[in-house]
């Protein structure tokens, strides 16, 4: 197997997801036939090979530090599971 | 013929001539959704209201004169794409009950080009998946038969598109998610060279893939969306600052001076139907006869492509989707308690299966120790692949091949073995790797009457070849005018 339990119970903690110990299983059989087969790449001599992270020639895309619009409060706001004041509210984060 | 039955263009010549009303035309389309839609559930959202707003809007425009090609013209648009006040979801239940305070700068394209928008489509959760099953909603059915799926992720802008439930749609594109359902589904698909469309306001699922484009009743409508959406935009800085030519201009030139490459690495690909590889034969003959010359091209890599975007996909996406936190919009779960277990309630209940198995791939293939062996591989290979096309476009314009390797098939026939699934997307996902533009238009049936897609791919920018060449075999067929029987 290429990846074990232990391994999806530690890459759902740093992904921040749950998971039962049913899915930990389905999930750790699934993705580790998946790893097998991206094991082929093993087979490509990738020595002095530079990666490709953007498919077309670009260079930075700079702007003018100018003041701009942005979006209204209210609107952003209206979307959030919790909100007072004009905040976003979260579980308290220091004891 | 029914008003819904239009194409783009000739609805275009009724409205100018005022034998049509844009709001006859919308109420048609509309009427159309109430029928049919209900058999196939390509739409998560009808908006009805605004859409005849916008139809009215663009009878006044007529009134006055000041109009584009796509006023008036009611279309679908994929629900990635955000639509300020109107609920965008993803089809993911992160996001319901979601409203863009901004819309898409393709929207706006669209909205300055007058044209109607009758609603948003169901697709994969977040893009991810080749059949729309993935969809936290509810499943699309594909139009031919409605035992099967219309293909992934832009299964509900395939499926409008052919059922006449809007004239026009816009899908996106990762690693076959236009051309694949465009191809299952008997219209015209396109993905545009990455870049040339702003994915500002595109809901991200791998940055360095994702490409929004057109699904079109014909190659004609598929030019004409085309030249509106495209274009340079500051507010994507991936966007490419070109000119974009009027890609209607050169659809009638001939084939002749025009090179077709056919991937000697393709023919021999596993799971190839024999009849969608005879359909793609003829479809290269009838090519051929219009004057086109044909080489044999070589894409080596190709067998290593499904790994290395099984690599980079999901790990863009990990990345993408950390962002879905229960806090700044979306579900949250009710009763979480502290700010972990809160994120991690809401990311498992909010994420369907599909989404999260790619978040735990990306994450682990970017984790500490493994970096190097996935990612960092993943990305040398797409160099190579990148290098395979630009090697094979010395030789010829334009490369031929299928779409996918079989009709559709039947929904839940490959729900439990995602890897199979996968598998099925090797003949499109190189483009996206490579960022070249891609194609897919109809080029025949099977016996059990499905459609089948001919894949056009060309060299970078170069979308106007693609379009000409797929016009020419257009006007020599008539697999587009069919129908499928609802």
């Amino acid at each position: 197997m290429k990846i074990s339990r232990e391994e999806v119970i530690h890459v759902a903690e740093l992904a921040r997801l749950d998971m039962d110990a049913a899915a930990i299983d389905t999930f750790a059989a699934q993705i580790g036939k998946i790893l097998e087969y991206v094991a082929t790449l093993e087979r490509v001599d990738t020595r002095g090979v530079e990666p490709t992270t953007h498919a077309i020639f670009m260079n930075n895309a700079f702007r003018e530090d100018v003041r701009q619009g942005h979006l209204e409060k209210e609107a952003v706001l209206s979307n959030a599971p919790a909100k007072e004041n004009g905040n976003f509210v979260v579980p308290k984060v220091i004891g | 013929m029914n008003l819904h039955e239009l194409t783009i263009h000739d609805a275009h010549q009724l409205l100018k001539n005022k034998t049509l009303s844009a709001v006859e035309l919308t109420r048609a389309v509309l009427d159309r959704i109430a029928a049919v839609d209900e058999k196939i559930g390509a739409y998560l959202a009808v908006t009805a209201e605004t859409a005849l707003k916008q139809a009215q809007a663009a009878d006044a425009a007529f009134a006055t004169g000041k109009v584009s090609p796509l006023t008036g013209i009611p279309l679908g648009i994929k629900d990635l794409i955000c639509t300020r006040g109107l609920p965008t979801t993803c089809a993911s239940r992160i996001l319901e009950g979601f409203v863009p305070p901004y819309s898409a700068t393709v929207m706006e394209k669209l909205e300055q080009a007058g044209a109607v928008m009758v609603g948003k489509l169901n697709m994969d959760e977040f893009a991810m998946g080749s059949s729309t099953e993935n969809s936290g909603f509810q499943p699309t059915r594909n139009p031919w038969d409605l035992s099967r799926i219309p293909g992934g992720s832009s299964g509900g802008s395939a499926a409008a598109v052919a059922a006449d439930m809007c004239l026009g749609a816009l899908g996106s594109d990762t690693g076959g998610s236009i051309r694949q359902p465009a191809s299952h589904c008997g219209v015209v698909g396109m993905k545009p060279t990455y870049g040339r469309v702003s994915r500002f306001g595109l809901v991200a699922f791998a940055s360095s893939l994702d490409q929004i484009g057109p699904l079109a009743k014909d190659v004609t409508d598929c030019a004409l969306l085309m030249n509106t959406i495209c274009g340079y935009d500051p507010k994507d800085s991936t966007s490419v600052p070109q000119a974009v030519p009027d890609f209607t201009s050169s659809l009638e030139d001939g084939l002749e001076g025009v090179t077709i490459g056919i991937p000697k690495e393709y023919q021999t690909s596993g799971g190839l139907d024999a009849e969608v590889s005879a359909a793609v034969s003829r479809a290269v003959d009838t090519i051929t006869d219009q004057g086109a010359a044909c080489v044999e091209v070589s894409l080596p890599h190709t067998e290593f492509a499904v790994a290395a975007y099984y690599v980079i996909a999901p790990s863009e996406a990990s990345s993408n989707l950390a962002r879905y936190d229960g806090v700044k919009y979306g579900f949250r779960d009710a009763d979480a308690g502290a700010l972990i277990p809160m994120y991690r309630r809401t990311r498992s209940k909010g994420f369907g299966s599909e989404v999260q198995r790619r978040i735990i791939l990306g994450t682990y293939a970017l984790s500490a120790g493994y970096y190097d062996a996935y990612y960092k591989k993943a990305s040398q290979v797409r160099t190579l692949i990148m290098e395979d096309f630009k090697n094979s476009f010395r030789q010829c314009d334009v490369i031929l091949s299928p779409v996918a390797p079989t009709p559709a098939f039947k929904i839940g026939e490959k729900a439990d073995d995602p890897l199979t699934m996968y598998l099925s997307d090797i003949f499109t996902l190189s483009a996206n790797l490579a960022g070249i533009p891609g194609m897919s238009i109809p080029c025949g049936f099977s016996s059990q009457g499905l459609p089948i897609g001919l894949q056009l791919m060309g060299n970078h920018l170069n979308e106007a070849v693609l379009l000409k060449v797929a016009y020419n075999f257009e006007k020599a067929t008539d697999f587009h005018r069919q129908k499928p029987p609802l």
